[in-house]
């Protein structure tokens, strides 16, 4: 992320929000007198701190700030957008006239008016990530430490080398728009992590494992361990899963444990099998194979030279053909507490929503912003409009897509009990999709082969590819609430030019029938 | 105020290293302008502005580092931000990996990496440009998105121990998709240049458009191992990952030494000096290449030097950081910013002319690593795969799924054609023997 690079003390400053009321009051006034029928403004001050480790020493320790804002104006139906880094009266005031001026320009080679739906203003409001430690107020020589003290731990479990790093976001961000909404929202979010590797020299062979946490939209807390956040995973793997709470220190033993036994693990016989997917793997399925498809801005072509466009276009649906089998129910948020997307608001003023996208197996909605509702005959935003800095425009991003548990009682051990011929997979791998997400090949972090109902030891070089609608198709069994854990990104990636954002997505470990799996060895 | 002459920023670096009390201090400005503009839909869906100078600022204390930035110039902004720096670096751990600052260098001249045509480009050149991809396509009522963005920009660098560098850049990148309004075809093109005076979009719109109207009516293939012709957008690209970009991206001394590369020798060590490609196969860097003209010095100073990387099939040399390669005794070279692979002198058209059976690729997506032993990546065709039979394209066939390594795909070399430039590298298309599609895609 770019930002100017300050002290770690400047990242716990705030600026008072009756002076970024002022400042909004004078671009949304600005722009009116420019001719907008509809104008917002967002001051965004987005705080960065990473913290980067190999073996015994320190690499890297990098802390910014950047500050600015970002004024969208329409005008005559068209849309206009301009940021300053100067945020002052003056500064901010041009930025709007810009905006205005853009629109204006873009207009004259407009065939349709942008419509938006209608939003009512909520005064003065704020929201904060509940988070319970600031990581900003930890002091670094604390997170040095606790990075060191895993790579020790995955040292002495035989890595041969180790890196590992921390990520810790803030964005303080102020939202004003002619709607009379002025919002004022603190968003946290943090995601360590590390890469054990471990050689054998005698063969030349290396195997790695990353680790299990996942990006989260928590404090500092993530990191302190705590029982009742830790699940085993099935009986014979080792595999623990986390929740709220992450322990890193015996995450990088078990990966060094685990990278040795990858190295003389046997090698997948290709063919189908049964997949029983941990949630911290499943995340990253749902994310390409159900999240992005289902994008609007994506199925009506506005991603089509870049990102790709979808299967799941209007007429499609319309068709109401099966997305997956009865048991898949997918829904949208942007509230789960610890989750990345979780906001008061999103970036266009809209209080953000739970909704379903597959409900009983048939797609249902979409994810669509104020400008996007009309298309698809709705009145309302789904409020699932951002942008990652205030220099960026907003637009449609994913929000939160989960998979609704399983509704009866159902543990991964007693899923596991009635596979024949499987494989458990945990962690994301390699992952890839066609741009339309039809058909997708994704790796992992570790895998077992079940044999005739029972963990039958770990296995390498899996990789499955399927086809969306016919992976979901034979999904056959989810566990229940108790299993239900995140993964998250803090870096998908949309648009031109490019823009990220962070998404979380909830699971529970999920059997599919009769997947297609390949071997991935290669000799060269 | 973002392209700075070279007395104007040496002036303000030599200003911001009388500031510094440090051992070392190191001061380098950055600067772009430039423009963009996005269409979807045949018709222009966002366009944006960017102007920007930033100053960074690395001081260091003994073994201790820190670097500060800031985008204001005035004496007090420098100061502080010397002085901020200064205050990181006190407080920051040792380095093990440290190195001195580098003194005075002797850069290579590439006049050609900036072009006064791209630096004056307006708005309106870029309404213009992409106005006439959607007259273009309208016209044949297909539907077209797009993005055009270019640049102008300088760095320079200067530190307390002799170093002085400067040079300016220019670039404009345009990629286009065409796609039929029932959605079973799409055709893709892409170009980028130092001089705009080169770009014409229109063209591009064309290329894109016909393979979007060929490509219709796709017809299934069985997955499995067959001969290719990858086109240069296949090979290299700009915005997501490529197999020859992904191969050169590997070529670092210090991972292969590590014994956690494609280049690790089995008991230790690397393999450079060892034959692992076609022969036929050579690739170097040049950064005062006329058709990729580049920075001469890398971002720590080191200069860029016509460096060959591989050899007539041998890997001849390995990419490092100072500290490597003082530590290994190995020569102290920065990695390339464009790489140029030899080809031949056949034209894509004369290459499918001598081509019996085999399938033309015009681009590969969603590239991803598989294994990092092999170099193993996944990925899929897309936006124009046809199928050749006795020297002609027959059909347009369905998208496929690939498992390939580029280690394993440049032993299958069967011919080169003449290089063209793609994000910034000169590659040229190639036919490559049995190469492996695992399934089939329903995606156009």
């Amino acid at each position: 992320m770019g930002g100017v690079l300050v002290n770690p003390e400047q990242l716990l400053e705030t600026i008072d929000p009756a002076l970024k009321k002022r400042l909004a009051d004078a671009a949304l006034n600005a722009a009116k007198s420019a001719g907008a029928s509809y104008a917002d403004v967002r001051i965004g001050r987005y705080l960065n701190q990473y913290v980067f480790t190999r073996e015994k020493q320190v690499q890297n320790i990098t802390s910014t700030e950047s500050f600015g804002v970002g004024v969208r104006a329409l005008v005559n139906g068209a849309w206009g957008f301009a940021s300053t880094n100067l945020v002052t009266e003056a500064g901010i005031v041009q930025a709007a006239k810009n905006a205005a001026a853009i629109a204006k320009a873009n207009q004259r080679v407009q065939k349709e008016p942008v419509k938006l739906a209608a939003q009512k203003g909520y005064g003065e409001v704020s929201w904060k990530t509940p988070i319970e430690r600031n990581a900003f107020e930890v002091p670094v020589k604390e997170k040095v430490d606790l990075l060191l003290a895993a790579n020790a731990k995955a040292l002495d479990n035989g890595a041969s080398y180790v890196n590992s790093a921390l990520f810790q976001v803030n964005e303080q961000k102020y939202f004003a728009s002619t709607d009379g909404s002025y919002i004022d929202q603190d968003v946290h979010r943090i995601w360590p992590t590390f890469n054990v590797t471990v050689i054998d020299r005698a063969t030349g062979k290396f195997r790695s494992r990353d680790a299990m946490a996942s990006p989260m939209g928590l404090g500092y807390e993530y990191l302190t361990p705590r029982a009742s956040d830790k699940l085993m995973g099935p009986q014979g793997t080792g595999v623990i899963g986390y929740k709220q709470r992450y322990d890193m220190l015996e995450d990088a033993a078990l990966a060094a444990k685990q990278a040795k036994e990858k190295l003389t693990a046997k090698s997948v016989t290709p063919g189908k099998y049964d997949l029983v997917l941990d949630p911290s793997h499943l995340g990253l399925t749902i994310h390409e194979s159900v999240g992005h498809p289902t994008e609007l801005d994506r199925v009506l072509g506005y991603e089509a030279n870049y990102a790709g466009t979808s299967f799941a276009t209007l007429d499609w649906k319309a068709k109401g053909q099966p997305y997956g089998s009865k048991l898949v129910n997918i829904v949208a948020d942007k509230l789960q507490p610890g989750t990345l997307g979780a906001v008061g608001y999103d970036d266009e003023g809209v209080k953000t929503k739970e909704w379903d996208i597959i409900k009983d197996g048939q797609l249902v909605n979409y994810q669509k912003i104020r400008d996007q509702a009309h298309v698809v005959g709705q009145q309302e935003s789904d409020g699932c409009c951002y942008a990652d800095s205030w220099s960026s425009v907003q637009f449609q991003r994913m929000p939160n897509i989960s998979l609704r548990p399983g509704t009866a009682k159902l543990s991964v051990d007693d899923m596991i009990k009635n596979v024949d011929k499987g494989i458990y997979i945990a962690g994301e791998g390699s992952y890839s999709i066609d741009q339309q997400r039809y058909n997708f090949q994704f790796g992992g972090k570790v895998f077992y082969a079940i044999e005739k109902g029972k963990i039958a030891g770990m296995i390498e070089d899996v990789a499955y590819q399927a086809n969306t609608q016919e992976f979901w198709g034979s999904c056959a069994a989810i566990c229940d609430q108790s299993d239900y854990r995140f993964l998250g990104t803090f870096f998908d990636g949309k648009g031109q030019p490019g823009q990220v954002s962070a998404v979380s997505h909830g699971s529970s470990t999920t059997r599919f029938n009769g997947v297609n799996v390949i071997n991935t060895a290669r000799k060269i | 105020m973002a392209i700075l002459s070279k007395d104007e920023a040496q002036n303000i670096l030599k200003k911001v290293l009388s500031f510094s009390t440090a051992d070392e201090c190191e001061a380098t400005l950055n600067g772009t302008t430039g423009g963009n503009v996005r269409s979807a839909r045949n018709a222009i869906s966002t366009s944006g502005a960017l102007d920007n100078v930033s100053l960074a600022v690395e001081s260091r204390f003994g073994k201790r580092s820190g670097v500060a930035t800031c985008n204001e110039f005035d004496d007090a902004t420098l100061r502080r931000c010397v002085q901020r720096a200064e205050e990181i670096a006190r407080l920051a751990p040792e380095n093990p990996d440290y190195v001195p600052l580098l003194g005075p260098q002797q850069y290579l001249a590439s006049p050609l990496s900036f072009a006064q045509s791209t630096a004056g480009i307006t708005p309106d050149y870029r309404a213009q440009q992409m106005a006439a991809t959607l007259q273009l396509c309208e016209q044949r009522k297909l539907s077209s998105a797009a993005f055009l963005e270019d640049s102008a920009g300088f760095v320079a660098k200067r530190n307390n121990k002799g170093l002085e560098a400067y040079q300016q850049a220019t670039d404009l990148t345009f990629s286009i998709t065409v796609r039929t309004p029932d959605g079973t075809g799409s055709g893709y093109a892409t170009a980028d240049y130092n001089d705009a005076s080169k770009f014409d979009a229109a063209s591009l719109a064309k290329t894109a458009a016909d393979k979007a109207a060929m490509s219709r009516q796709a017809k299934a293939l069985e997955p499995g191992k067959y001969t290719v012709i990858l086109e240069p957008a296949a090979l290299v690209a700009n915005s997501d990952a490529s197999l020859l970009g992904a191969m050169m991206s590997a070529m670092d001394a210090r991972s292969a030494d590590e014994g956690r590369s494609f280049l690790s020798k089995k008991g230790g060590g690397n393999k450079k000096g060892e034959k692992l490609f076609d022969e036929r196969v050579t690739i170097y860097s040049d950064p005062t290449h006329p058709e990729i003209a580049d920075l001469t010095f890398a971002g720590d100073g080191r200069p860029r030097q016509k460096t060959t990387w591989v050899e007539k099939g041998v890997v001849k040399n390995l990419y490092s950081s100072r500290f490597w390669a003082q530590k290994q005794g190995i020569p102290d070279l920065p990695p390339p910013g464009g790489f140029i692979m030899e080809g031949g002198t056949q034209s894509l058209e004369e290459m499918i002319k001598g081509t019996a059976k085999g399938i033309l690729v015009t681009r590969l997506w969603y590239i991803r690593p598989v294994d990092p032993q092999t170099l193993l990546y996944t990925g899929l065709t897309r936006d124009g795969t046809f199928y050749i039979e006795n020297g002609k394209i027959k059909h347009p066939i369905k998208n496929f799924r690939f498992n390939e390594s580029p280690i394993i795909m440049l032993n299958n070399l069967e011919a080169l054609g003449k290089p063209q430039r793609v994000a910034g590298n000169l590659v040229p298309p190639l036919k490559i023997r049995d190469f492996t599609f695992t399934s089939l895609s329903d995606a156009v």
